[in-house]
């Protein structure tokens, strides 16, 4: 099953521009974004207060009511979009061999808000005042761990954790499962830590945007760039291996055709200061495994980190293996904010959907690129052209590059 | 501390609803005294969860042994009241 080719058949979204991935694209191809003052709590006092939160989620109405004592909001966000992707796919796995089926997610915190919530009741009452649901719903791997629970997943299944580049991390481990005879595996990634616990936490890391112009706060490539906004949600994907899709008719998005991953090395060492970045190689590799080269490719969507030193090193490394402007480069996540293990599984559930539609989503709010970055930026309105394969990438804090080539369902 | 004398079933629902949910097929207020928790779908930590709510509520301390021999709602609802006959009947603490 080496050679086995894993295709997309089922999309579920959770988005600070939309619940439900055909309200997110149609939101997302206008150009609305989900970015505003925090909701989720009092954040008045904190020196950022811009946020993406999903918009209109009612726990109750997606959530069993077992499960509601038990989750997190993220792990409730994540479990609607599973079911949607499951819908989405038009499949049961019940109908599959027991172990056939399994789930690899991102994550890139857990449930913070659960366990801020418990950690309170712990120093300010006591030990005997703590949900016993702690047990796991702060974990990393408790999206995976639901998701299989509810719809039955028994086959191999784990948790990438490797910050923003974590839902493509997941995605590859999912198509690794896949060449090792799973039938289905449930992926992506969704997240969230929009509480004052996971705030101090994100603050801590010195680089979110502490503008509050929802229009001026996310900027990357920009001139004004200055951070980025935080978001939650994310999505979650259906990857089939192909000939099991096709034997039973499912309809494929498209291909996990190629995927690499680097680590940075270590700033200011002599292999940081003179080889190749990681980003760079990163989308090399890629391409190298999908078989493709640059020209191949239709449009990147971008990590968009929004801090200037870090635009700057993916502009060049877009540039060094495309050309100056050769290749449509856009960042749909200038509307949903930064969603750690969620951005890149949403970047994915974009790139398959401007396959399917012809069209490339836009970047918004971009006025004017940084000094020097010579890119093809797709702003405002989202531009029609034939899309046949799309790069994505991401980067997670601490060193983590990933790279993935999706393209158009072609026959085997 | 409440110091309750009998916990009723109505008093033990309404608790499993809050700690651990009610599923959407079960009838909790239809005759569950002698249901399995399992048949209720409230699993192990499902009813940890709630014991640890009746402890702090009535004030009275079960063994851990308890959860897992209390397989029916009559069960646990007589080691709770054993437990609360104890406690009133046990001489004050100086």
């Amino acid at each position: 099953m080496v050679s086995a080719v894993a295709v997309f058949t089922g999309i579920g979204v959770a988005a600070p521009n939309g619940l439900s991935t055909p309200v997110w694209w149609k939101a997302t191809l206008n150009g609305e974004s989900g970015i505003r003052p925090i909701s989720r709590f009092d954040a008045s006092r904190y020196p950022a207060r811009l946020a993406g939160e999903v918009p209109g989620f009612d726990a109750a109405e997606h959530i069993p009511n077992r499960l509601l004592p038990q989750t997190d909001h993220m792990t409730r966000l994540a479990l609607t979009a599973a079911q949607e992707a499951f819908d989405d796919a038009d499949t049961d796995p019940a109908q599959l061999p027991e172990y056939a089926a399994g789930v690899v997610t991102a994550s890139s915190a857990g449930g913070f808000e659960f366990g801020q919530r418990e950690l309170e009741a712990l120093w300010s009452k006591g030990g005997q005042y703590v949900s016993a649901y702690q047990s796991f719903a702060w974990f990393y791997a408790v999206n995976t761990g639901q998701i299989s629970i509810r719809h039955g997943l028994r086959g191999p299944s784990g948790v990438l954790v490797t910050e923003q580049a974590g839902g493509l991390d997941a995605v590859a481990q999912a198509r690794r499962r896949l060449r090792g005879g799973s039938r289905l595996i449930v992926t992506g990634g969704v997240d969230g830590a929009i509480c004052p616990w996971g705030w101090t936490a994100q603050l801590a890391g010195g680089r979110l945007s502490l503008a509050d112009d929802p229009t001026r706060a996310y900027l990357p490539f920009d001139a004004a760039a200055r951070g980025y906004v935080p978001g939650e949600g994310g999505a979650i994907l259906i990857l089939e291996e192909a000939a099991a899709a096709r034997a039973r008719g499912a309809r494929v998005y498209g291909e996990l055709a190629g995927y690499a991953a680097t680590f940075d090395a270590k700033s200011g060492s002599e292999q940081h200061l003179s080889g190749v970045p990681g980003l760079r190689r990163a989308v090399e590799l890629a391409l190298a495994d999908a078989g493709l080269a640059p020209h191949d490719i239709d449009v990147v969507f971008a990590d968009a980190s929004g801090v200037p030193h870090l635009d700057r090193a993916e502009a060049e490394a877009i540039t060094a293996v495309f050309g100056p402007r050769r290749v449509p480069v856009t960042a749909p996540k200038t509307m949903t904010g930064r969603l750690y293990a969620g951005g890149a599984a949403l970047d994915l559930a974009a790139a398959l959907l401007a396959i399917r539609d012809a069209l490339i989503p836009p970047t918004v709010n971009i006025t004017r690129l940084a000094e020097g970055l010579e890119l093809d930026l797709v702003s405002t309105e989202p531009r029609p052209c034939p899309v046949r394969a799309a790069l994505v990438l991401a980067r997670g804090r601490g060193g983590f590059n990933a790279a993935a080539v999706v393209v158009g369902a072609r026959p085997h | 501390m409440t110091q309750m004398t009998r916990m009723t079933l109505a008093e033990l629902t309404t608790l499993l609803r809050e700690c651990a949910g009610e599923d959407e097929t079960v009838d909790l207020d239809g005759d569950v005294l002698d249901t399995p928790f399992a048949d209720l779908n409230y699993d192990s930590l499902a009813v940890l969860q709630t014991v640890g709510r009746i402890e702090r509520e009535y004030g009275v301390l079960l063994a851990d042994d308890t959860v897992a021999e209390a397989a029916t709602p009559r069960l646990l609802l007589q080691f709770v009241n054993a437990g609360l006959t104890e406690a009133r009947t046990r001489p004050a603490q100086a």
